[in-house]
């Protein structure tokens, strides 16, 4: 019996490895070769001539030091409200620790476009960096203070407080109390926080290509434009090359360093950890986090939804009745509400797949039956399942551009094109969500269900799936909103005639005009209102021994 | 030999790598309507023999046969042998009538005779009208009778019972246990018990097994291994000097 479980899961892992290998292995593989081998023959000429030439060593250079001071100011601003979070108890705390996602899960043409509404041209703050590097760190910012704030600071919550007052009663002032005892603890969750904003803010798209101008543009932008608008597919491969490796090495070194630096320590709950605040400086620092919170997050996002309200005839909702139109002379065909449809269907599409597989590979992964569940094999395959969150969007959207516009597998003109690639993007997520919900089922209960007469089958039906139930509908909610608002590898696929709400954005952002701006605000709202319904719905299943991204 | 409930003969179960030998070369038998209880210090492979029997892990060699038929290679959830987990192992998405429903809902009996059934089994563990109840509400002596109605339900003719008394403090424990001996009288059950108490043992059991390091060193009835323990470690885990 216990042979017969191994081979289902063995048959459980191979949709998900099939379809990893076939959309993501085999794209890349083709923009590797196109970059190293361009006519056959292999050669590091192509890639000698792009690096040699100074305005490309311009881009890697912006690209990795925007980065870098991203994830720099992530981490300054981040910690106090990690703090906050971990020692403090405060009304509204728990709603705050929920909304902190919203920006996150914005969809990075929202999180431009609102940035737009108040540093633009025009815009509420009368301080104009549209096109400057000062748009692009804020944005940034905007996009990943919650990663910080939440990945340190619920590790924070489990350090006993009793060891930094040990520490303080030891004669270590405020500052030696956090360098010698708290730092050290929450070293590997900053870690793991700061790589995370590194990575987003290294293959950043959707937010250097609109906010950054012609002067700033990331490798990822430099990759588009070579392929879009100058169709030179083989420096486009070089420079996804150089970005995979960095990907890589950025990947290795966490994986290294988390496995060198953990400390492992008795880990308190929440509550017996957090307090009021007891003093004026301590009430201080709680209004001034969030004011700053305030300033930061919400004053964007008010100031998006509140704008599209804004006509130049005042107030009113001309930007979204004028959606409707497609209008003659307007580079689109289609009108924008229409975009709206396409999304849904795409991610529909898209989340069906994403969970139909990662269902199957955690389970593969997970396994019946504990003993085997640290095998080689399910080992290999969790790997396996990570792997795209090591390459960009825009890579995978390179990658669909060469390999499956051409048989044997002409794809370009397939529904199924977005779906598979928002897919692809979406499914590390899904797998690291339904993985520690299925780990965490008590094998007794299968045992319990089998002894009671219950069929292999029965029992994932009525034991797994009921109690992973909550899970997969976060998983769904995750995949679902992933593919709303994805926009690299969209920029490369979607049709003209069938754009995303993401593409119908930027579009608008393209055309001259305070209507056209208006629309995209309003697109944008309606963009942002969906994601948060989403993100409501995962909020309200999220199990509660998931981890925080 | 067909006159026992069951025969085990020659249980043989192997962990490993690294080969670890769980249980070695079980065997013995139960009458129709026997309780033997199973003593032994953890780590004994006591559990490990349980699990063997209703088919949860897989034997390397030997045979089980129940009521005449082998069942050495049926799986688990065709054998109809009832299992009481340690720590009772309930449905925590279910409530209590769903989780003792659950083996009749297996066996596809219809509705009505379900929830009558299902009355039936709690009002036979002491606990009418828990029915709607959600079972992260229970005390942990709710729990084991909840567990207990569960395993019961499908009216399996052999009940194994892990370490069921095992999270329970002495009074409530004492208790059960005699309510426990009078259900599987009253439904003419067979079963097996494993402890590591020698009092629940002696309290429950028809016949007493001792084991040791995945070894069957004594089979007999209570007062025959009290007054002639086979070896040294049977007296010394009896409590005698």
């Amino acid at each position: 019996m216990n042979t017969g479980r191994v081979r289902w899961r063995v048959l459980a892992a191979a949709p998900p490895l099939l379809f990893l290998g076939l959309f993501f292995l085999w794209p890349v593989t083709a923009i590797i070769l196109r970059g190293l081998r361009p006519n056959g023959v292999w050669t590091l000429g192509a890639f000698s001539e792009v690096l040699l030439d100074s305005s490309m060593q311009r881009v890697l250079w912006f690209t990795l030091w925007q980065a870098f001071a991203s994830t720099l100011i992530c981490v300054v601003v981040g910690l106090p409200g990690a703090a906050l979070f971990a020692r403090y108890q405060f009304r509204g705390k728990r709603l705050l620790w929920s909304a902190l996602l919203v920006p996150f899960v914005l969809p990075t043409v929202v999180v431009a476009v609102s940035m737009l509404g108040v540093f633009g041209s025009g815009g509420v703050s009368g301080i104009e960096l549209d096109g400057t590097v000062w748009a692009i760190l804020l944005a940034h910012t905007f996009f990943n203070y919650a990663v910080v704030v939440r990945t340190v600071g619920s590790t924070w919550s489990t350090i006993d407080p009793r060891l930094e007052e040990s520490a303080r009663v030891l004669g270590a002032s405020p500052w030696r109390v956090f360098r010698g005892v708290t730092f050290p603890l929450i070293r590997a969750s900053l870690a793991a926080a700061s790589s995370i904003v590194f990575l987003f803010s290294f293959t950043s798209f959707g937010i250097v290509l609109i906010l950054g101008g012609i002067q700033h543009r990331t490798l990822e932008v430099e990759i588009y434009d070579q392929t879009a608008n100058l169709l030179q597919l083989d420096i486009a491969a070089v420079l996804a090359i150089v970005q995979l490796a960095v990907v890589s090495a950025v990947l290795i070194w966490f994986g290294r360093t988390q496995r060198r630096r953990a400390v492992i320590f008795e880990q308190r709950s929440g509550s017996e950890v957090e307090h009021l605040p007891s003093s004026n400086r301590q009430r201080a620092f709680i209004v001034s986090n969030l004011v700053f919170m305030a300033l930061l997050l919400g004053v964007p996002l008010s100031v998006l939804a509140v704008r599209s309200f804004l006509t130049p005839a005042g107030w009113g909702v001309e930007f979204y009745t004028s959606l409707t139109d497609a209008r003659s002379g307007s580079t689109s065909f289609v009108s924008p509400i229409e975009a709206i449809g396409n999304s849904l269907f795409f991610a529909t599409g898209a989340t069906a797949i994403a969970l139909v597989l990662g269902l199957c590979a955690a389970w593969a992964i997970v396994g019946s039956n504990p003993v085997h569940s640290r095998s080689h094999s399910a080992r290999w395959t969790d790997t396996a399942m990570m792997i795209p969150l090591g390459a960009s969007a825009v890579t995978v959207g390179f990658g669909f551009l060469i390999v499956f516009d051409e048989p044997p597998l002409n794809l370009r003109t397939s529904s199924w094109l977005l779906p598979i690639a928002h897919a692809i993007v979406a499914l590390p997520f899904v797998v690291r969500l339904l993985v520690p919900a299925l780990r965490s089922i008590d094998p007794r209960l299968r045992d319990a269900a089998s002894t009671l007469g219950a069929s292999p089958r029965r029992v994932w039906l009525s034991v797994d799936m009921p109690i992973v139930g909550r899970a997969v509908a976060a998983a769904a909610g995750f995949a679902f909103a992933i593919s709303l608002g994805e926009f690299g590898a969209t920029a490369f696929l979607a049709r003209p005639d069938r754009p995303t709400l993401p593409i119908a954005i930027y579009r608008a952002l393209g055309r001259p005009g305070e209507v056209t701006f208006g629309q995209a605000m309003a697109l944008s709202t309606l963009l942002m209102a969906l994601t948060v319904v989403v993100m409501l719905v995962i909020d309200r299943f999220r199990p509660a021994n998931v981890s925080e991204f | 030999m067909q006159t026992n409930f069951l025969d085990l003969h020659e249980l043989t179960v192997r962990f490993g790598p690294p080969a670890n030998t769980a249980i070695d070369r079980v065997s013995f038998s139960i009458g129709f309507g026997e309780i033997v209880a199973v003593l032994g210090a953890s780590g004994s492979g006591k559990s490990t023999l349980l699990r063997a029997i209703c088919g949860l892990v897989a034997l390397e060699s030997g045979t089980v046969v129940l009521e005449g038929v082998d069942i050495t290679t049926t799986p688990t959830h065709q054998r109809g042998v009832g299992l009481m987990f340690q720590d009772h192992a309930l449905f925590p998405h279910l409530s209590v009538s769903g989780n003792v429903a659950f083996g009749l809902r297996m066996a596809r009996l219809p509705k009505d005779a379900r929830d009558l059934r299902v009355e039936e089994v709690l009002q036979l563990v002491g606990l009418g009208g828990f029915e709607s109840r959600s079972v992260s509400s229970l005390s942990g002596g709710e729990k084991q009778r909840v567990a207990l109605a569960r395993s019961i339900a499908p009216s399996p003719r052999l009940i194994l019972l892990d370490e069921p008394m095992g999270s329970l403090d002495r009074i409530l424990r004492d208790r059960l246990i005699s309510d426990l001996h009078d259900v599987i009288e009253e439904l003419d059950m067979s079963a097996i018990y494993v402890t590591h108490d020698r009092t629940e043992a002696f309290e429950i059991a028809d016949r007493l097994a001792i084991m040791e390091m995945g070894r069957l060193l004594q089979i007999d009835a209570p007062p025959t291994v009290e007054s002639a323990p086979a070896s040294d470690y049977v007296a010394r885990l009896l409590g005698h000097q």
